[in-house]
């Protein structure tokens, strides 16, 4: 290797798009560790306190585009309090001093303020692309900055995020010059666009290709932008409701017929069920359906709409689709890669709930099937058999069951056996979450059989320390790790501390460790950062049970920015 | 007091210890302060609802109710209090069912209890009822009861929504429906409705055994605390709670101890054999009551061996508490919980008589407008509300879908820990704020300026968090 001249092979490396590539590469010798550093373009940091920014950019001082996550995965669900943390200010600030080249941000799980958003606006000349999921704390205010001074943006993508509204207008920030949008996410926005600007910017960006509206955005508006960006492969509609009579259904029905390009639609938010048959010309193309903002189309409307797509890869929905229309999904769509089935009402009997005959169902019909969500009501050990049979190819498996410690419903069995079967057969399996009634046994398999396994949820399952100690022991790739409501203790905690640097985090809430346990775990291991959550305000002594712990590598020690309530052990 | 009756208006009060009754037609205008433990030691009754809180060191609440449906009641409106009915609650039939059990088989005690009872029949709720009626008669009566207890946002005196008739299947016929269809499931998935309706009918019976735990819940709650009344202090009454839980425990094994046996091939139950298991259940509870010292002791011999059963009756209860499960995000939560514009908002300008007024939910990120107008009687509006609000409400009361109204129960205190439980207030022309369901219709729509639907906790005093920390420590 030695024989090729740096410039060859810095070459070579810009065809490693694979950050396990690029980091083995960079391992290889001091050259190569060189080259590597000064070509690497794309960082992902799945920590934000896992290292500092200047640190990052020390090591990769050309990044051009960066991934960040913050909080916790439970985040998600409430589980981490709101200001824990995971501002993103200090990496804009750092990048901005020392990183210029910066175009690609991509933020999830993190607060980012209106200034971080003005900051990121006006330090990177060349910003192209901004996505954030789930993030919080700015308004659109910072959008507006975003909008105005990003003059070369081509995405603005924002996800599952609720944003404060100051002013409606953030949508007309962007100056007539604009016109390299490629993707422009706002659905889940709550408040008013300027729905004049918005026509104006979708007929001033040849090259748009993601459009995803928000629920203030009318059908009238949505023929008119179909009319002037029949380009759109990615469509969300905002509110479908109108007249199916009337004369801009009419008009609709005909702008849809020019939109031949459209793989994946979404939206739907509030929707009139009988101008669906507008969209049926394309539902032939569609690739992706995301009708799980969509609780306005039940029943036969739903059931007609997925018999016309019949290509789809991928296809979220709620479960008021219920188990027949799983079986209608599972003969229609053979293509079906990945499937997320969404609560209506996640508290509720639930009429139309899925059960396992629905995914027995799609399991049959739907071969290539490697990723599933799906929530119901009920899960049988025979029927996750039957799945781990007909669907070996499953990466990711997450099965919730909407309550918790539900044994099978047949013969009040623990679930042991069904999710024992899938970490047998699936053996590229990489995330896991598991629900229902299940003992250590199910540890014990999954500690057996998923070797690939690098996240895995724990809720309310398994018996004893062994549990989390066949998890540990066996799976050798994982990185992360979730457990809520467990009876796992310090001796599960402690067994392997070593274990713990070679993932990610772990997430420990209502199980047995207590504080000493925590305590033990921080002194033996320096790097980590032991993080207790303690919103009670009561003074712990060490035999106590801790109620959240938060364990993940750093090489930052413990972070500056946390609040009271979060302990750095 | 005592002996006499008296009309009045609840009204909520700031101190959240209090609860202050505006007497209307007794010696006047003026209000009776819920204050301390001895004040109360007379329980108040009320037509359609009687909550009263102990302000005792666990703040557990003393919940009552009683909820009847007698034309009577509606026409009058008002608050009703008439002091002494000691350890009775009245009108709704599944408690009426534990008291009229409790007295046949515990003549040993209380016999005064049984005459302040029959008191109840003069306290003009449905006589049917509260008399002692054979058992399967009572089973029917509470299950209709039961559905009528679907209300979400009760409303005193908004007896039966709508989708009453379809929920009220009476639970007899569930049973004999049940064990119709095979309990396991066919192999590869063909199966349709047959397997999903046993699904179903498993679920059902699984609500059904809440609502008899609930019964038995509440048989041990108004027992536990209301047959002492001479020794109702604190230190009494409130240990009696988790005594009745052992005891509702109990009786919740007991009920649902025939599933194993569908389970095991036998292709009906007879509506005999679970009519006469409910009898049964309250028997057992009945004496984990009068237990009051060994509480323990009456829960495990009561204890059924079917643990999985046991395990089952748990988890509904659970899921819907326990913070952060179902495992969504609360984006996706509150996005689809986010109702559509009502079609009356959309059209614009309001009617004529339009009376808009604003509804804010404790809890709920957006305030609704309704027009009070569109209404005529407390129960339309209350299942407007509901409707409204339900995402909320549903979400946080959990599958059995627990109202306010019939939570005298196991249910009831469940909700209560998690401060969980709704009541629908307003703030009249005084700026007063008030319990809707008081005062006739007109009155109200007169002097309504907004609307809040309350935690109960917050408007009768309760500290869920503090509730919550005890239960921690225990």
């Amino acid at each position: 290797m030695t024989y090729f001249p740096e410039e060859v092979v810095e070459h070579m490396f810009d065809f490693l798009s694979s950050h396990r590539d690029r980091n083995a590469v960079s391992l290889v010798c001091k050259s190569w560790y060189r080259l590597e550093r000064w070509s690497r373009q794309r960082v992902f940091v799945g920590n934000c306190y896992a290292m500092s920014p200047e640190r990052l950019i020390a090591r990769f001082p050309r990044i051009k585009a960066l991934t960040l996550k913050g909080k916790p995965h439970f985040a998600d669900f409430n589980l981490v309090p709101h200001d824990w943390g995971g501002f993103v200010h200090p990496w804009i600030e750092a990048m901005a001093k020392s990183c210029p080249v910066l175009e690609e941000l991509r933020l999830k799980r993190m607060v980012v303020s209106d200034e971080s958003l003005e900051l990121l606006s006006r330090s990177f000349p060349n910003f192209k692309s901004l996505v954030l999921v789930s993030c919080e704390g700015f308004t659109t205010d910072g959008l507006a900055a975003v909008a105005a001074n990003c003059r070369v943006l081509r995405e603005l993508d924002l996800q599952e995020i609720e944003v404060e509204d100051r002013r409606g207008q953030w949508l007309g920030c962007f100056p007539d010059s604009c016109t390299t949008l490629v993707s422009l996410n706002f659905s889940c926005l709550k408040g008013e666009v300027n729905l004049g600007a918005l026509e104006r910017l979708v007929a001033r960006c040849p090259n748009l290709k993601s459009l995803r509206l928000n629920r203030t955005v009318p059908l009238e508006t949505l023929y008119k932008i179909l009319l002037r960006a029949p380009q759109l492969v990615d469509l969300g509609t905002g509110s479908y409701v109108h007249e199916p009579n009337s004369e801009h259904y009419v008009k609709l029905t005909n702008a849809v017929l020019n939109c031949k390009s459209v793989r994946s639609l979404s939206g739907f938010l509030d929707v009139a069920p009988r101008c669906l048959p507008a969209i049926y010309p394309i539902c032939l193309n569609l690739t992706s359906l995301n009708l799980s903002y969509a609780p306005g189309i039940q029943g036969s409307e739903l059931i007609k709409l997925i018999r016309h797509c019949r290509n789809l890869h991928r296809l979220w929905i709620l479960d008021c689709i219920g188990d027949k229309g799983l079986g209608v999904v599972a003969s229609t769509c053979k293509e079906l890669q990945e499937l997320r089935v969404f609560p209506f009402d996640p508290y509720g009997g639930g009429n139309a709930a899925v059960t396992e005959e629905g995914l027995v169902a799609i399991s049959m019909g739907c071969p290539k099937l490697h990723s599933l969500l799906y929530f119901c009501h009920q899960m049988t050990n025979s029927a996750l058999i039957t799945v781990a049979n007909n669907c070996p190819n499953f990466t990711r498996f997450r099965l919730c069951i909407l309550d918790p410690k539900k044994p099978d419903p047949a013969t009040f069995q623990p679930l042991d056996e069904g999710f024992g079967a899938i970490v047998r057969s699936c053996k590229g399996l990489r995330r896991l979450s598991l629900s229902g009634l299940l003992t250590d046994q199910v540890f014990l398999y999954i500690g057996m059989y998923a070797e690939r396994l690098e996240m895995l949820s724990i809720a309310f399952a398994g018996d004893s320390d062994k549990g989390m100690l066949y998890v540990l022991n066996g799976c050798k790739n994982l990185r992360k790790l979730e457990i809520r409501d467990s009876p796992f203790g310090n001796v599960a905690l402690l067994t392997d501390v070593g274990k713990y640097e070679t993932m990610r985090s772990l997430w420990m809430s209502s199980c047995d460790v207590t504080l000493g346990g925590c305590k033990t775990l921080a002194k033996k291991m320096p790097r980590l950062n032991v993080e207790i959550i303690n919103e009670k305000e009561e003074n712990y002594s060490d035999g106590q049970k801790v109620e959240k712990m938060y364990v993940y590598r750093t090489l930052d020690g413990p972070r500056r920015d946390a609040p009271d309530f979060v302990w750095t052990l | 007091m005592e002996g006499r009756r008296f009309e009045g208006r609840r009204r909520i009060h700031q101190n959240p210890h209090e609860m202050r009754i505006q007497i209307v037609s007794y010696q006047g205008y003026g209000s009776l302060v819920l204050r301390s433990w001895e004040e109360i030691q007379l329980p108040l009754v009320d037509a359609s609802l009687f909550l009263v809180t102990a302000p005792s060191r666990n703040k557990i609440p003393v919940c009552f109710h009683s909820y009847v449906q007698s034309p009577v009641r509606r026409s009058r409106r008002k608050l009703v209090m008439s002091p002494p009915l000691l350890g009775v609650v009245e009108g709704q039939g599944n408690v009426s069912l534990v008291s009229s059990s409790a007295s046949a088989d515990s003549s040993c005690q209380n016999n005064s209890e049984l005459k302040e009872r029959n008191y109840m029949g003069l306290s003009d709720c449905s006589s049917v009822d509260s008399s002692a009626i054979s058992s399967l008669s009572n089973e029917k009566n509470s299950s209709l009861n039961l559905k009528a207890t679907e209300l979400r946002l009760g409303l005193p005196g908004s007896p039966s929504t709508p989708r009453d008739p379809e929920l009220s299947l009476p639970s007899s016929g569930k049973q004999d429906e049940k064990p119709l269809f095979p309990l396991t499931p066919s192999k590869n998935g063909i199966h349709s409705s047959s397997h999903r309706a046993a699904v179903l009918g498993n679920k059902r019976w699984f609500s059904d055994a809440m609502d008899g735990f609930c019964e038995a819940k509440s048989a041990a709650l108004t027992e536990g605390n209301w047959m002492f009344p001479a020794a109702g202090s604190v230190s009494e009454t409130v240990p009696s709670a988790p005594q009745a839980k052992f005891a509702a425990n109990s009786g919740a094994t007991v009920i649902l101890s025939p599933k194993p046996s569908l389970n095991s091939g036998v292709k009906s139950v007879p509506v005999k054999e679970y009519s006469g298991a409910q009898p049964a259940m309250l028997k057992e509870a009945a004496p984990a009551k009068v237990l009051q010292e060994k509480p323990r002791a009456a829960n495990e011999n009561n204890h059924n061996p079917s643990g999985a059963a046991n395990n089952n009756s748990s988890a509904p209860a659970a899921k819907a508490q326990v913070v952060g499960w179902p495992p969504i995000r609360s984006f996706r939560k509150n996005s689809l919980s986010t109702t559509p514009k009502n079609n009356d908002e959309v059209d614009g300008k309001p009617g004529p008589g339009a009376l808009f007024i604003k509804v804010s939910m404790d809890g709920a990120p957006y305030l609704r407008k309704v027009n009070l107008r569109t209404y005529s009687a407390y129960q339309e509006l209350s299942s407007a509300l509901e409707k409204m609000f339900s995402c909320f409400t549903i979400g946080q009361c959990g599958s059995h879908g627990a109202p306010w109204r019939e939570m005298l129960s196991e249910s009831k205190l469940k909700d209560l820990l998690h401060g969980s439980e709704y009541v629908l207030t307003y703030e009249d022309k005084d700026g007063d704020w008030m319990l809707v369901g008081d005062v006739p219709w007109e009155m109200f729509i007169d002097s309504c300026k907004r609307l809040r639907i309350m935690k109960s906790s917050d408007a009768i005093g309760l500290a869920p968090r503090a509730m919550e920390k005890s239960r921690n420590r225990n």
